[in-house]
């Protein structure tokens, strides 16, 4: 199959000038819109279908995911095929926007770094659809909530696979409406629609980022096409490419939970738990890592956004660490971790085309394991009756085997232990930290040394100690279409690393599209990794020693400044109200004093006038036909004294 | 006669016309004073025209003569209405249009 798609399409570029560099869209790669289409349709059937679709609605919504998640392997084999330099596939499918010399087609492309977003986005979002059958199984509302997860898909996808600016801004705000649709799904519950508009509100600051910095792209190259925009990025001056860096940045920060626009990823956590692996952990949050990446020829140009992004990155992963390591709801230490490792990417990704590969490694590896955490917390929080507080949890490994051992196997995925899937992408991350800069690359190994702490904390505090669940809660394990895609995905969280790095050369795959630099280092890498291992040794015996001892079941009030701090998630909210909602609130009041005393006093007081000379004005109707008269010959006699004057010189 | 006397005529029946308009209280009374204001700018046109040599004057006093024509027959017909709902022709009556 593959070598038939292969030949004719050689002939098409030898008869036609190649015009764009993508090689046209033929043979498995003609259906490439499906991909987007598929899931877009379960969203479209189940949401516009109604109750109709009610008994049904879920497994057709997991059918198209599945349908997609087999095509796009189907197009990886389509694109193993083919030479590593002609791995690009473009599909223009109609013109959007047609404005005098402006437009805006609505085109795939096809890639190498849009193919391992692809996969990871149709397989783990398979596998979480599947899992959600179990886990909303009671919901009342389970149909819409599959459209839903259906939708985001759809965005995703389309996120990835845009081939310019503008189309991917629609799948980036496509995916930032399903994440508020389904993080505030529960609606009723008032924290839960107070987060859903949280996260929607601290998206649109990073969406204003992206906005401001297509219409900067556009103006400066008079085009929004990736490929047009990376080709003439040189020619473009240092310091509209630092604008357009930054403005990128500040998107990405808003998606991706980072620095300073972090504080909505913990709340959103108030969504069902498969929302959280799928969109919180797994795909949208990385979308930022993924506008960064696929704008490297953009920060070649300006070392000033690129160090910022990679500033932000440090920032951020100390950051969620240490909210990580404090939280007891085990739902919101995975988002803290989820923010760290998002970090390690935007620092990989500021490292330039030293980092860039690497951050979609970790990015890859990250969104297998991290799914198979949240969805073993997903596990554990059904079989507890809802609890998510961890001081509660306590000995579950008895209880519940499949969910501990699937959990055991991301735990030490995350914290990268060799050879689980955390240990070869971190371990790169670190290594090119340390090619651009050793402060960087001393921070990366310091913030591993935390994970290992607070994913030590956590698998005790849950799995390991006395029982500390109350008398009512029964836990139990989950049923096999919960248990059986974290059995997969805990075999992914084990192996997708050596897979990728050995089996499938994700390097010198990724390469042709990110650019790869290296240089050696100055001291020999095992040395790296032997002192990678033994920091994160060393934050894993810590939380051994801390918490092997009972854990109260009420948080002891008399810790630390810094605790307290990430208990609260860094004050994050105090800082917000401060720095932005009360200085907002105060501008609001004082325009809403200039709006009603200025303004309507203007409007209010001209009418006052006019009715209050009518007022006097009409008293001269006295209806008296003489007195009328009287003012007519009055006027009369002045018009000509008037004249009479005027003219009498 | 100089064509100033006519002048003159006319200016004293446009002011006996305008203070019996001003004076008067019986509307028939007030109606002819009007039609004496407007026949002394009659005068006025004639005298004028024939002062300056032309016949514009006189075509105007013609106008002049038809809108008074109009005017009596709308003019009669109100007061006759009003008389005949009030049985009275006063001029200050009639007072309910103010403010």
């Amino acid at each position: 199959m593959i070598g038939t798609g292969a030949a004719p399409l050689a002939d098409a570029t030898q008869i036609a000038p190649v015009i764009s560099p993508f090689a046209e869209a033929t043979g498995v790669f003609s259906y490439l819109w499906l991909l987007i289409a598929l899931p877009l349709l379960g969203a479209t059937v189940l949401l516009l279908g109604g109750r109709r679709t009610n008994r049904w609605g879920p497994y057709f919504a997991v059918l198209m995911v599945v349908a997609a998640a087999v095509y796009a392997v189907a197009l990886l084999v389509g694109l193993l095929a083919r030479s590593a330099d002609d791995r690009a596939i473009g599909q223009t499918l109609f013109e959007w926007v047609f404005v005098g010399g402006f437009t805006a087609p609505v085109a795939l492309q096809l890639d190498q770094l849009s193919m391992v977003f692809v996969l990871l986005i149709t397989i783990v979002g398979s596998l979480i659809h599947i899992y959600s059958l179990g886990y909303m199984e009671h919901d009342p509302d389970k149909r819409k909530f599959f459209g839903y997860l259906n939708l985001f898909v759809a965005a995703m996808l389309l996120l990835v696979l845009a081939d310019n600016y503008l189309l991917l801004y629609v799948g980036w705000e496509g995916v930032g409406l399903a994440s508020y649709l389904l993080i505030s799904f529960w609606q009723y519950k008032p924290s839960a629609a107070a987060a859903g508009k949280k996260a929607f509100v601290m998206n649109r600051i990073g969406d204003l980022g992206l906005s401001l910095a297509i219409m900067l792209i556009f103006v400066t190259f008079g085009t929004v096409v990736f490929d047009e925009v990376f080709a003439m990025a040189g020619e473009a001056s240092e310091s509209t490419l630092t604008w357009i860096g930054l403005l990128l940045l500040l998107a990405a920060a808003g998606k991706s939970a980072q620095f300073p626009l972090q504080a909505w990823l913990l709340d959103a956590m108030e969504g069902p738990t498969p929302v959280s692996a799928l969109i919180h952990a797994a795909t949208m949050v990385t979308a930022g890592v993924y506008l960064i990446v696929r704008s490297g020829a953009i920060y070649d140009g300006t070392i000033f956004a690129l160090t910022a992004v990679m500033v932000i990155g440090v920032i951020t992963m100390f950051l969620g660490a240490f909210i990580g390591s404090a939280k007891d709801d085990i739902k919101k230490s995975l988002a803290g971790s989820t923010m760290s490792q998002i970090g390690y990417m935007v620092l990989a990704a500021g490292l330039g085309p030293v980092g860039y590969v690497f951050a979609i490694f970790h990015l890859l590896t990250h969104g297998v394991f991290k799914a198979n955490l949240f969805l073993g917390a997903g596990s554990v929080i059904h079989g507890m009756n809802g609890e998510q507080d961890m001081r509660r949890y306590g000995a579950l490994r008895k209880v519940m085997v499949v969910t501990w051992l699937t959990f055991m196997a991301a735990y030490l995925a995350i914290i990268g232990i060799p050879p689980f899937s955390g240990f070869w992408s971190k371990d790169d991350i670190i290594h090119a930290a340390f090619e651009v800069n050793v402060f960087v690359g001393v921070c990366a190994i310091i913030a591993a040394g935390i994970t290992g702490f607070y994913m030590t904390r956590m698998v005790i505090m849950t799995f390991f100690g006395k029982p500390r669940w109350p008398d009512d809660t029964h836990p139990h394990e989950s049923k096999a279409v919960m248990t059986v895609p974290l059995i997969i995905l805990a075999i992914g969280s084990m192996f997708t690393g050596m897979a990728l790095l050995f089996w499938g050369d994700i390097i010198d795959w990724l390469t042709p599209v990110t650019g790869l630099e290296q240089s050696p280092l100055p001291f020999p890498t095992i040395l790296l990794e032997i002192a990678t291992l033994v920091v994160v040794l060393v934050g894993v015996g810590i939380a051994i020693g801390m918490y092997r001892k009972d854990v109260p079941v009420e948080a002891p009030q008399d810790v630390n400044i810094l605790t307290k701090a990430a208990r609260n998630s860094m004050y994050d909210d105090a800082i917000n109200d401060v720095l932005v909602v009360q200085p907002t609130y105060s501008v609001s009041r004082a325009l809403i004093g200039v709006d009603s005393r200025g303004i309507d006093g203007i409007v209010n007081g001209l009418a006052a006038f006019v009715g209050g000379s009518g007022e006097r004005l009409r008293r001269w109707q006295t209806g008296f036909a003489r007195s009328y008269a009287l003012a007519m010959v009055a006027g009369a006699v002045l018009v000509v004294v008037v004249l009479a004057v005027v003219r009498l010189p | 006669m100089s064509p100033e006397s006519y002048v003159i005529l006319a200016a004293v029946l446009f002011t006996i016309g305008t203070v019996g308009v001003l004076v008067r209280r019986n509307a028939i009374v007030v109606f002819m004073s009007i039609e004496l204001m407007l026949n002394a700018a009659n005068l006025a046109f004639v005298a004028f025209a024939r002062m300056q040599g032309n016949l514009e004057g006189q075509v105007i006093a013609f106008f002049v003569m038809v809108v008074a024509a109009a005017e009596v027959v709308v003019g009669l017909a109100i007061i006759v209405a009003i008389y005949r709902s009030r049985r009275s022709a006063s001029i200050d009556e009639p007072n309910l249009l103010k403010y």
